[in-house]
Protein backbone atom coordinates (compact mmCIF):
# COMPACT_ATOMS: atom_id res chain seq x y z
CA UNK A 1 0.00 0.00 0.00
CA UNK A 2 1.00 3.29 -0.63
CA UNK A 3 0.16 7.32 -0.59
CA UNK A 4 -0.05 7.58 -4.16
CA UNK A 5 -0.94 4.94 -6.83
CA UNK A 6 1.22 3.91 -9.71
CA UNK A 7 0.03 6.25 -12.25
CA UNK A 8 -0.18 9.33 -9.59
CA UNK A 9 3.21 8.17 -8.94
CA UNK A 10 4.83 8.97 -12.33
CA UNK A 11 3.31 11.95 -13.03
CA UNK A 12 5.20 13.02 -9.72
CA UNK A 13 8.42 12.08 -11.30
CA UNK A 14 7.74 14.12 -14.81
CA UNK A 15 6.36 16.70 -13.00
CA UNK A 16 9.17 17.43 -11.15
CA UNK A 17 11.33 16.99 -13.76
CA UNK A 18 9.30 19.53 -16.08
CA UNK A 19 12.19 22.07 -14.79
CA UNK A 20 15.01 20.65 -16.47
CA UNK A 21 16.70 21.59 -19.32
CA UNK A 22 15.94 18.62 -22.12
CA UNK A 23 19.67 16.84 -22.32
CA UNK A 24 19.43 16.72 -18.23
CA UNK A 25 15.64 15.59 -17.83
CA UNK A 26 16.81 12.96 -19.80
CA UNK A 27 19.31 12.07 -17.80
CA UNK A 28 17.56 12.07 -14.60
CA UNK A 29 14.98 10.33 -15.91
CA UNK A 30 16.70 7.25 -15.95
CA UNK A 31 17.42 7.46 -12.28
CA UNK A 32 13.67 7.68 -10.78
CA UNK A 33 11.39 5.36 -10.94
CA UNK A 34 7.94 3.84 -9.61
CA UNK A 35 8.54 0.36 -7.63
CA UNK A 36 7.04 -2.47 -9.22
CA UNK A 37 7.83 -5.95 -7.21
CA UNK A 38 7.28 -7.98 -10.72
CA UNK A 39 10.44 -6.64 -12.47
CA UNK A 40 13.09 -9.17 -11.89
CA UNK A 41 16.15 -6.80 -12.78
CA UNK A 42 16.23 -3.50 -11.79
CA UNK A 43 18.38 -2.22 -14.83
CA UNK A 44 14.82 -2.46 -17.01
CA UNK A 45 13.90 0.43 -14.75
CA UNK A 46 16.05 2.53 -12.85
CA UNK A 47 20.11 3.48 -13.98
CA UNK A 48 22.51 3.62 -11.41
CA UNK A 49 26.17 4.20 -10.69
CA UNK A 50 26.58 6.51 -13.50
CA UNK A 51 28.25 9.96 -13.33
CA UNK A 52 26.07 13.06 -11.62
CA UNK A 53 24.92 15.50 -13.43
CA UNK A 54 27.15 18.67 -13.73
CA UNK A 55 25.07 21.54 -11.94
CA UNK A 56 23.07 19.67 -10.07
CA UNK A 57 22.95 19.60 -5.68
CA UNK A 58 24.29 15.67 -5.34
CA UNK A 59 25.22 14.48 -1.58
CA UNK A 60 27.90 11.53 -3.22
CA UNK A 61 31.60 11.36 -1.45
CA UNK A 62 34.68 10.31 -3.38
CA UNK A 63 36.68 7.41 -3.55
CA UNK A 64 39.03 8.57 -0.97
CA UNK A 65 35.64 8.65 1.43
CA UNK A 66 35.01 5.11 0.76
CA UNK A 67 38.32 3.98 1.03
CA UNK A 68 40.14 5.70 4.39
CA UNK A 69 35.97 6.99 5.93
CA UNK A 70 34.76 4.11 5.24
CA UNK A 71 36.81 0.46 4.79
CA UNK A 72 39.87 1.49 6.21
CA UNK A 73 39.08 4.03 8.74
CA UNK A 74 37.37 2.21 11.27
CA UNK A 75 40.45 -0.40 11.84
CA UNK A 76 41.65 0.97 14.93
CA UNK A 77 45.34 -0.50 15.91
CA UNK A 78 46.43 0.73 12.19
CA UNK A 79 47.47 4.55 11.54
CA UNK A 80 45.34 5.59 8.37
CA UNK A 81 47.60 8.15 6.71
CA UNK A 82 45.43 11.42 4.88
CA UNK A 83 48.64 11.33 2.35
CA UNK A 84 48.24 14.67 0.61
CA UNK A 85 46.35 18.28 1.61
CA UNK A 86 45.69 18.23 5.03
CA UNK A 87 41.82 19.09 4.51
CA UNK A 88 40.53 16.02 3.14
CA UNK A 89 41.31 14.08 6.55
CA UNK A 90 40.59 17.09 9.01
CA UNK A 91 37.29 17.57 8.13
CA UNK A 92 36.20 14.01 7.77
CA UNK A 93 38.22 13.03 11.09
CA UNK A 94 36.39 10.97 13.40
CA UNK A 95 33.11 11.97 11.59
CA UNK A 96 30.93 8.32 11.20
CA UNK A 97 31.31 7.80 14.79
CA UNK A 98 32.71 4.28 14.19
CA UNK A 99 33.33 2.99 17.79
CA UNK A 100 36.09 0.80 19.44
CA UNK A 101 37.37 0.04 22.20
CA UNK A 102 41.47 0.91 23.53
CA UNK A 103 43.42 4.03 24.32
CA UNK A 104 43.71 6.61 21.53
CA UNK A 105 46.58 7.81 20.79
CA UNK A 106 48.15 5.08 22.64
CA UNK A 107 47.33 1.52 20.96
CA UNK A 108 44.42 2.75 19.35
CA UNK A 109 43.77 5.59 16.40
CA UNK A 110 40.61 5.93 14.87
CA UNK A 111 39.21 9.17 15.84
CA UNK A 112 42.73 10.54 15.12
CA UNK A 113 43.93 12.20 11.64
CA UNK A 114 47.20 11.85 10.28
CA UNK A 115 48.25 13.96 7.54
CA UNK A 116 51.56 14.09 5.32
CA UNK A 117 50.00 18.15 5.02
CA UNK A 118 51.12 18.20 0.74
CA UNK A 119 52.53 22.03 0.14
CA UNK A 120 53.01 23.72 -3.09
CA UNK A 121 56.37 22.32 -3.35
CA UNK A 122 55.03 18.58 -2.23
CA UNK A 123 53.08 19.08 -5.63
CA UNK A 124 56.12 20.14 -7.46
CA UNK A 125 59.17 18.16 -6.66
CA UNK A 126 56.75 15.30 -5.25
CA UNK A 127 55.78 13.63 -2.03
CA UNK A 128 57.87 10.50 -1.58
CA UNK A 129 60.25 11.62 0.40
CA UNK A 130 57.95 13.17 2.56
CA UNK A 131 55.93 10.36 3.03
CA UNK A 132 58.71 7.67 3.93
CA UNK A 133 59.68 10.46 6.41
CA UNK A 134 56.10 10.63 7.85
CA UNK A 135 55.97 7.00 8.18
CA UNK A 136 59.33 7.23 10.39
CA UNK A 137 57.90 9.67 12.63
CA UNK A 138 54.43 7.99 13.16
CA UNK A 139 56.64 4.93 13.99
CA UNK A 140 58.71 6.68 16.57
CA UNK A 141 55.99 8.85 17.87
CA UNK A 142 53.66 5.70 18.24
CA UNK A 143 55.09 2.61 18.81
CA UNK A 144 51.89 0.67 19.30
CA UNK A 145 50.67 1.14 15.92
CA UNK A 146 50.22 -2.41 14.15
CA UNK A 147 50.76 -1.16 10.85
CA UNK A 148 50.44 1.85 8.63
CA UNK A 149 48.11 2.62 5.72
CA UNK A 150 48.58 5.03 2.86
CA UNK A 151 45.21 6.85 1.63
CA UNK A 152 45.88 8.57 -1.48
CA UNK A 153 44.24 12.27 -1.80
CA UNK A 154 43.62 13.40 -5.21
CA UNK A 155 47.08 14.44 -6.02
CA UNK A 156 49.19 11.80 -5.26
CA UNK A 157 47.62 10.08 -8.85
CA UNK A 158 47.85 13.34 -10.72
CA UNK A 159 51.70 14.04 -10.04
CA UNK A 160 52.17 10.30 -10.23
CA UNK A 161 53.83 9.76 -6.55
CA UNK A 162 55.28 6.07 -6.12
CA UNK A 163 53.51 5.07 -2.74
CA UNK A 164 53.82 1.37 -3.32
CA UNK A 165 57.91 1.51 -3.70
CA UNK A 166 57.70 3.70 -0.63
CA UNK A 167 55.71 1.16 1.55
CA UNK A 168 57.17 -1.56 0.47
CA UNK A 169 60.70 -0.09 1.52
CA UNK A 170 59.38 1.26 4.74
CA UNK A 171 57.74 -2.13 5.71
CA UNK A 172 60.86 -3.86 5.66
CA UNK A 173 62.40 -1.15 7.24
CA UNK A 174 59.65 -0.97 10.10
CA UNK A 175 58.36 -4.58 9.86
CA UNK A 176 55.25 -3.37 9.76
CA UNK A 177 52.33 -3.89 7.20
CA UNK A 178 52.40 -0.72 5.36
CA UNK A 179 49.51 -0.84 2.53
CA UNK A 180 49.18 1.75 -0.25
CA UNK A 181 45.81 2.19 -1.14
CA UNK A 182 45.25 3.89 -4.81
CA UNK A 183 42.12 5.61 -3.35
CA UNK A 184 42.55 9.31 -5.20
CA UNK A 185 38.85 11.14 -5.22
CA UNK A 186 38.46 11.38 -8.57
CA UNK A 187 38.19 7.91 -9.05
CA UNK A 188 35.00 6.46 -9.79
CA UNK A 189 31.61 8.17 -9.63
CA UNK A 190 31.25 8.12 -5.95
CA UNK A 191 32.62 6.58 -3.18
CA UNK A 192 31.15 3.25 -4.20
CA UNK A 193 34.88 3.01 -6.04
CA UNK A 194 36.58 3.41 -2.74
CA UNK A 195 35.18 0.87 -1.31
CA UNK A 196 35.98 -1.55 -4.09
CA UNK A 197 39.55 -0.06 -4.05
CA UNK A 198 40.23 -0.57 -0.60
CA UNK A 199 38.91 -3.95 -1.34
CA UNK A 200 40.80 -4.77 -3.42
CA UNK A 201 43.97 -3.23 -1.34
CA UNK A 202 42.81 -5.58 1.46
CA UNK A 203 43.46 -8.55 -0.43
CA UNK A 204 46.50 -7.87 -2.11
CA UNK A 205 48.31 -6.51 1.07
CA UNK A 206 46.64 -7.62 4.17
CA UNK A 207 44.71 -11.22 3.70
CA UNK A 208 47.82 -12.98 2.23
CA UNK A 209 50.45 -12.09 5.54
CA UNK A 210 49.14 -15.03 7.61
CA UNK A 211 48.49 -17.73 4.81
CA UNK A 212 51.14 -19.94 6.40
CA UNK A 213 50.26 -19.30 10.44
CA UNK A 214 48.43 -21.87 12.45
CA UNK A 215 45.52 -21.52 13.47
CA UNK A 216 43.10 -23.04 16.31
CA UNK A 217 39.87 -23.07 14.66
CA UNK A 218 36.75 -24.22 15.76
CA UNK A 219 33.95 -25.47 13.20
CA UNK A 220 31.60 -22.43 14.54
CA UNK A 221 34.13 -19.66 13.65
CA UNK A 222 32.36 -16.78 11.96
CA UNK A 223 33.71 -13.05 10.59
CA UNK A 224 31.21 -10.22 10.75
CA UNK A 225 32.14 -8.14 7.24
CA UNK A 226 30.54 -4.91 6.56
CA UNK A 227 29.70 -4.08 10.09
CA UNK A 228 31.49 -0.35 11.11
CA UNK A 229 30.42 -0.33 14.52
CA UNK A 230 28.85 2.86 14.24
CA UNK A 231 27.17 4.01 17.57
CA UNK A 232 28.13 0.03 18.67
CA UNK A 233 26.35 -1.31 16.25
CA UNK A 234 28.55 -4.19 15.42
CA UNK A 235 28.64 -4.87 19.33
CA UNK A 236 25.03 -5.16 19.81
CA UNK A 237 25.20 -7.89 16.57
CA UNK A 238 27.99 -9.71 18.22
CA UNK A 239 26.19 -10.54 21.55
CA UNK A 240 23.43 -11.97 19.23
CA UNK A 241 25.53 -14.27 17.32
CA UNK A 242 27.76 -15.05 20.82
CA UNK A 243 24.87 -15.77 22.21
CA UNK A 244 23.65 -18.61 19.93
CA UNK A 245 27.07 -20.28 20.47
CA UNK A 246 28.89 -19.03 17.15
CA UNK A 247 32.60 -17.52 17.33
CA UNK A 248 33.23 -14.42 16.21
CA UNK A 249 36.91 -14.37 14.91
CA UNK A 250 37.09 -11.02 13.00
CA UNK A 251 34.91 -7.54 12.93
CA UNK A 252 35.21 -5.52 9.29
CA UNK A 253 35.95 -3.37 10.11
CA UNK A 254 34.21 -1.64 12.69
CA UNK A 255 36.20 -2.33 16.36
CA UNK A 256 38.46 -4.39 13.81
CA UNK A 257 42.09 -5.05 14.03
CA UNK A 258 44.59 -5.71 11.50
CA UNK A 259 45.32 -8.95 13.25
CA UNK A 260 41.48 -10.29 12.94
CA UNK A 261 41.22 -9.44 9.38
CA UNK A 262 44.85 -11.28 8.70
CA UNK A 263 42.78 -14.34 10.38
CA UNK A 264 39.61 -14.22 8.71
CA UNK A 265 40.81 -16.89 6.24
CA UNK A 266 40.00 -19.51 8.97
CA UNK A 267 36.25 -18.24 9.43
CA UNK A 268 33.75 -21.28 8.17
CA UNK A 269 31.17 -18.42 6.94
CA UNK A 270 31.16 -14.94 6.14
CA UNK A 271 28.98 -12.93 7.25
CA UNK A 272 28.22 -9.66 5.05
CA UNK A 273 26.03 -6.37 6.05
CA UNK A 274 26.90 -3.93 4.50
CA UNK A 275 26.64 -5.95 0.78
CA UNK A 276 28.00 -2.90 -1.24
CA UNK A 277 31.27 -1.89 0.40
CA UNK A 278 32.59 -5.59 1.65
CA UNK A 279 30.75 -8.34 -1.27
CA UNK A 280 34.24 -8.13 -3.65
CA UNK A 281 36.34 -9.29 -0.07
CA UNK A 282 33.52 -11.61 0.20
CA UNK A 283 33.86 -13.24 -3.37
CA UNK A 284 37.75 -13.13 -2.67
CA UNK A 285 37.82 -15.36 -0.12
CA UNK A 286 34.74 -17.56 -1.23
CA UNK A 287 37.47 -18.50 -4.59
CA UNK A 288 40.46 -18.51 -2.64
CA UNK A 289 40.11 -19.71 0.79
CA UNK A 290 36.30 -21.60 0.13
CA UNK A 291 34.23 -19.22 2.29
CA UNK A 292 30.94 -19.50 2.04
CA UNK A 293 29.05 -16.00 2.40
CA UNK A 294 26.01 -14.62 2.71
CA UNK A 295 23.99 -11.50 3.79
CA UNK A 296 21.91 -10.93 6.71
CA UNK A 297 19.99 -7.50 8.12
CA UNK A 298 19.79 -7.53 11.63
CA UNK A 299 17.35 -4.19 11.68
CA UNK A 300 14.27 -5.11 13.51
CA UNK A 301 13.42 -8.08 15.17
CA UNK A 302 11.30 -10.33 11.96
CA UNK A 303 14.39 -9.62 9.82
CA UNK A 304 16.88 -10.15 12.93
CA UNK A 305 15.13 -13.61 13.82
CA UNK A 306 15.09 -14.26 9.74
CA UNK A 307 18.63 -13.43 9.60
CA UNK A 308 19.36 -15.74 12.95
CA UNK A 309 18.29 -18.87 11.37
CA UNK A 310 19.18 -18.61 8.13
CA UNK A 311 22.84 -18.33 9.37
CA UNK A 312 22.00 -21.17 11.89
CA UNK A 313 21.19 -23.29 8.59
CA UNK A 314 25.03 -23.18 7.53
CA UNK A 315 25.70 -24.97 11.28
CA UNK A 316 24.74 -27.90 12.68
CA UNK A 317 22.13 -28.60 15.16
CA UNK A 318 23.35 -27.27 18.33
CA UNK A 319 23.52 -24.05 16.38
CA UNK A 320 19.72 -24.16 14.98
CA UNK A 321 19.02 -24.97 18.79
CA UNK A 322 20.95 -21.58 19.77
CA UNK A 323 19.08 -19.26 17.16
CA UNK A 324 16.10 -20.29 18.58
CA UNK A 325 16.86 -19.99 22.21
CA UNK A 326 18.04 -16.20 21.63
CA UNK A 327 14.83 -15.74 19.33
CA UNK A 328 12.59 -16.43 22.30
CA UNK A 329 14.67 -15.08 24.94
CA UNK A 330 14.01 -11.57 23.31
CA UNK A 331 11.07 -12.44 22.18
CA UNK A 332 9.05 -10.64 25.40
CA UNK A 333 11.14 -7.51 25.33
CA UNK A 334 10.42 -6.95 21.50
CA UNK A 335 6.86 -7.31 22.30
CA UNK A 336 6.79 -5.10 25.18
CA UNK A 337 8.94 -2.47 22.71
CA UNK A 338 6.18 -2.49 20.11
CA UNK A 339 3.21 -2.78 22.32
CA UNK A 340 4.37 0.51 23.69
CA UNK A 341 5.64 2.39 20.25
CA UNK A 342 3.66 1.15 17.68
CA UNK A 343 0.19 2.85 18.67
CA UNK A 344 2.46 6.32 18.57
CA UNK A 345 3.82 5.61 15.13
CA UNK A 346 1.40 3.35 13.58
CA UNK A 347 1.32 3.96 9.69
CA UNK A 348 3.39 7.13 9.49
CA UNK A 349 5.04 6.83 6.36
CA UNK A 350 8.79 7.36 5.54
CA UNK A 351 11.01 8.71 2.90
CA UNK A 352 14.52 7.10 3.02
CA UNK A 353 17.64 8.18 1.21
CA UNK A 354 20.87 6.29 2.26
CA UNK A 355 23.69 4.64 0.63
CA UNK A 356 25.42 1.31 1.25
CA UNK A 357 22.51 -1.02 2.72
CA UNK A 358 20.15 1.13 4.69
CA UNK A 359 17.78 2.19 1.72
CA UNK A 360 16.79 -1.23 1.77
CA UNK A 361 17.63 -2.96 5.25
CA UNK A 362 16.27 -0.80 7.48
CA UNK A 363 12.67 -1.06 5.51
CA UNK A 364 12.08 -4.26 8.03
CA UNK A 365 12.42 -2.35 11.16
CA UNK A 366 10.16 0.68 9.65
CA UNK A 367 7.33 -1.95 9.35
CA UNK A 368 7.63 -4.17 12.16
CA UNK A 369 6.54 -0.19 14.19
CA UNK A 370 3.64 -0.20 11.11
CA UNK A 371 5.11 2.62 9.66
CA UNK A 372 5.39 2.21 6.00
CA UNK A 373 8.60 3.26 3.24
CA UNK A 374 7.28 5.50 0.35
CA UNK A 375 10.42 6.19 -0.78
CA UNK A 376 14.13 5.32 -1.03
CA UNK A 377 16.98 5.44 -2.88
CA UNK A 378 20.89 5.07 -2.59
CA UNK A 379 23.62 7.63 -3.15
CA UNK A 380 25.81 4.99 -4.83
CA UNK A 381 23.89 1.85 -4.95
CA UNK A 382 24.43 -0.40 -7.98
CA UNK A 383 22.24 -2.76 -10.04
CA UNK A 384 22.59 -5.40 -7.68
CA UNK A 385 21.33 -3.00 -4.91
CA UNK A 386 18.52 -2.10 -6.91
CA UNK A 387 17.81 -6.05 -7.77
CA UNK A 388 16.91 -6.57 -4.23
CA UNK A 389 15.51 -3.40 -2.66
CA UNK A 390 13.02 -4.13 -5.65
CA UNK A 391 11.43 -7.13 -3.32
CA UNK A 392 11.58 -5.11 -0.39
CA UNK A 393 9.49 -1.86 -1.26
CA UNK A 394 5.70 -1.68 -1.81
CA UNK A 395 4.33 -1.29 -5.77
CA UNK A 396 4.32 1.55 -6.59
CA UNK A 397 6.35 3.50 -4.16
CA UNK A 398 9.32 5.78 -4.99
CA UNK A 399 12.90 4.68 -6.02
CA UNK A 400 15.43 7.50 -7.12
CA UNK A 401 18.99 6.95 -7.27
CA UNK A 402 21.11 9.73 -6.59
CA UNK A 403 18.78 12.07 -6.03
CA UNK A 404 19.08 15.68 -6.66
CA UNK A 405 18.33 18.40 -3.78
CA UNK A 406 16.19 19.46 -6.08
CA UNK A 407 14.32 16.25 -6.60
CA UNK A 408 14.09 15.28 -3.08
CA UNK A 409 12.60 18.36 -1.88
CA UNK A 410 9.70 18.51 -4.55
CA UNK A 411 8.86 15.05 -3.80
CA UNK A 412 9.26 15.47 -0.13
CA UNK A 413 6.54 18.59 -0.95
CA UNK A 414 4.16 16.35 -2.60
CA UNK A 415 3.93 12.98 -0.53
CA UNK A 416 4.32 14.50 2.77
CA UNK A 417 5.89 11.94 4.40
CA UNK A 418 5.62 12.07 8.41
CA UNK A 419 9.53 11.44 8.45
CA UNK A 420 12.65 11.48 6.41
CA UNK A 421 15.68 9.68 7.07
CA UNK A 422 18.82 10.63 5.30
CA UNK A 423 22.02 12.47 6.14
CA UNK A 424 23.26 15.44 7.56
CA UNK A 425 23.25 17.67 4.29
CA UNK A 426 19.54 17.03 4.17
CA UNK A 427 18.49 17.24 7.54
CA UNK A 428 18.29 21.02 8.19
CA UNK A 429 16.18 21.62 5.17
CA UNK A 430 13.57 19.74 5.87
CA UNK A 431 13.56 20.67 9.58
CA UNK A 432 12.77 23.67 8.70
CA UNK A 433 10.22 22.64 6.13
CA UNK A 434 8.49 21.24 9.43
CA UNK A 435 8.83 17.67 8.17
CA UNK A 436 10.47 15.11 11.52
CA UNK A 437 13.79 14.54 10.35
CA UNK A 438 16.79 11.52 11.42
CA UNK A 439 19.94 11.35 10.57
CA UNK A 440 20.51 7.41 9.23
CA UNK A 441 23.64 7.74 8.73
CA UNK A 442 25.05 8.47 12.27
CA UNK A 443 21.83 7.43 13.78
CA UNK A 444 22.01 11.09 14.44
CA UNK A 445 24.46 10.51 17.26
CA UNK A 446 22.23 7.90 18.84
CA UNK A 447 22.79 3.51 18.37
CA UNK A 448 23.36 1.39 18.15
CA UNK A 449 20.48 0.13 15.64
CA UNK A 450 21.29 -2.90 14.71
CA UNK A 451 20.46 -6.18 16.83
CA UNK A 452 17.37 -6.81 19.46
CA UNK A 453 19.02 -3.90 21.71
CA UNK A 454 19.64 -1.83 18.67
CA UNK A 455 15.43 -2.12 18.12
CA UNK A 456 14.86 -1.03 21.39
CA UNK A 457 16.20 2.61 20.82
CA UNK A 458 15.69 2.64 17.35
CA UNK A 459 12.12 3.02 18.30
CA UNK A 460 12.59 5.07 21.04
CA UNK A 461 14.21 7.55 18.57
CA UNK A 462 11.47 7.07 15.56
CA UNK A 463 9.19 8.36 18.35
CA UNK A 464 10.87 11.09 19.81
CA UNK A 465 11.25 12.59 16.58
CA UNK A 466 8.13 11.93 15.11
CA UNK A 467 5.73 12.99 18.00
CA UNK A 468 7.89 15.93 19.51
CA UNK A 469 5.71 18.97 20.04
CA UNK A 470 8.17 20.96 18.73
CA UNK A 471 6.93 20.17 15.23
CA UNK A 472 3.19 21.76 16.27
CA UNK A 473 5.20 24.92 16.84
CA UNK A 474 6.78 25.74 12.99
CA UNK A 475 5.05 29.07 13.15
CA UNK A 476 5.74 32.19 14.94
CA UNK A 477 2.76 33.08 17.97
CA UNK A 478 2.58 36.55 16.12
CA UNK A 479 1.65 34.97 12.58
CA UNK A 480 -1.05 32.35 14.02
CA UNK A 481 -4.33 33.54 13.58
CA UNK A 482 -5.43 34.84 16.52
CA UNK A 483 -7.01 32.26 19.06
CA UNK A 484 -10.27 31.55 18.62
CA UNK B 1 37.95 -9.19 -22.37
CA UNK B 2 36.62 -8.67 -18.92
CA UNK B 3 37.27 -10.73 -15.84
CA UNK B 4 34.36 -12.81 -14.69
CA UNK B 5 33.89 -15.14 -11.88
CA UNK B 6 31.91 -18.50 -12.44
CA UNK B 7 30.37 -19.86 -9.28
CA UNK B 8 27.67 -22.69 -8.19
CA UNK B 9 24.68 -21.24 -7.51
CA UNK B 10 21.86 -22.82 -4.54
CA UNK B 11 20.91 -25.66 -6.96
CA UNK B 12 23.87 -26.28 -8.21
CA UNK B 13 23.52 -24.55 -11.52
CA UNK B 14 26.62 -21.92 -12.76
CA UNK B 15 26.20 -18.72 -12.38
CA UNK B 16 28.24 -15.75 -13.93
CA UNK B 17 29.25 -12.84 -12.10
CA UNK B 18 30.97 -9.66 -13.85
CA UNK B 19 31.83 -7.30 -11.38
CA UNK B 20 32.32 -4.87 -13.56
CA UNK B 21 28.61 -4.21 -14.85
CA UNK B 22 27.29 -5.64 -11.21
CA UNK B 23 25.60 -8.65 -13.29
CA UNK B 24 25.08 -11.89 -11.61
CA UNK B 25 23.14 -14.12 -13.81
CA UNK B 26 22.50 -18.21 -13.90
CA UNK B 27 24.04 -19.95 -17.02
CA UNK B 28 21.57 -21.67 -19.07
CA UNK B 29 23.96 -23.59 -21.08
CA UNK B 30 27.91 -23.76 -21.63
CA UNK B 31 29.78 -24.76 -24.66
CA UNK B 32 31.48 -27.46 -23.20
CA UNK B 33 31.04 -28.86 -20.30
CA UNK B 34 32.92 -32.33 -19.40
CA UNK B 35 36.12 -32.68 -17.00
CA UNK B 36 38.29 -32.87 -19.61
CA UNK B 37 36.97 -29.52 -21.81
CA UNK B 38 35.15 -26.71 -20.11
CA UNK B 39 33.92 -23.48 -21.18
CA UNK B 40 33.55 -21.94 -24.99
CA UNK B 41 30.51 -20.37 -25.90
CA UNK B 42 28.19 -19.52 -22.63
CA UNK B 43 24.40 -18.22 -22.57
CA UNK B 44 23.02 -16.23 -19.71
CA UNK B 45 19.65 -16.11 -18.62
CA UNK B 46 19.35 -12.62 -19.57
CA UNK B 47 20.38 -13.45 -23.11
CA UNK B 48 24.02 -11.97 -23.27
CA UNK B 49 26.23 -14.63 -24.25
CA UNK B 50 30.41 -14.87 -23.39
CA UNK B 51 33.00 -16.54 -24.71
CA UNK B 52 35.82 -18.26 -22.10
CA UNK B 53 38.80 -20.36 -23.77
CA UNK B 54 38.08 -24.17 -23.50
CA UNK B 55 40.07 -25.76 -20.58
CA UNK B 56 39.95 -28.69 -18.13
CA UNK B 57 37.41 -28.25 -15.79
CA UNK B 58 38.30 -26.46 -12.73
CA UNK B 59 38.57 -28.27 -9.42
CA UNK B 60 36.45 -25.76 -7.71
CA UNK B 61 34.44 -23.00 -7.84
CA UNK B 62 34.25 -20.04 -7.89
CA UNK B 63 36.70 -19.55 -10.47
CA UNK B 64 37.95 -16.13 -12.17
CA UNK B 65 38.30 -15.95 -15.72
CA UNK B 66 38.90 -13.90 -18.53
CA UNK B 67 36.02 -13.55 -20.77
CA UNK B 68 35.34 -11.95 -24.29
CA UNK B 69 32.00 -10.33 -24.65
CA UNK B 70 29.71 -11.89 -28.15
CA UNK B 71 26.55 -10.88 -27.24
CA UNK B 72 25.42 -8.61 -24.12
CA UNK B 73 21.94 -8.42 -23.14
CA UNK B 74 21.78 -4.37 -22.82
Amino acid sequence: MSALTKVETQALIAEVLEVYPEKAKKDREKHLAVNDQSIEQSKKCITSNRKSLPGVMTVRGCAYAGSKGVVWGPIKDMIHISHGPVGCGQYSRAGRRNYYVGTTGINTFGTMNFTTDFQEKDIVFGGDKKLAKVLGEINQLFPLNKGISVQSECPIGLIGDDIEAVSKKAAKELDKPIVPVRCEGFRGVSQSLGHHIANDAIRDWVLPRRDTLQFESTPYDVAVIGDYNIGGDAWSSRILLEEMGLRVIAQWSGDGTIAEMEMTPNAKLNLIHCYRSMNYIARHMEEKYSIPWMEYNFFGPTKVAESLRAIAEHFDDTIKAGAERVIAKYQAMMDEIIAKYKPRLQGKKVMLYVGGLRPRHIIGAYEDLGMEVVGTGYEFGHNDDYDRTIKDMGNSTLIYDDVTGFEFEEFVKRIKPDLIGSGIKEKYIFQKMGVPFRQMHSWDYSGPYHGYDGFAIFARDMDMTINNPCWGKMKAPWLKEAAV
Amino acid sequence: MANIMIQRGSKGEYVFYLPKRDLEDNIVSMEFDTPEKWGGEIKLNNGGSYYIEPQAAPAKLPISLRARRLDAAE
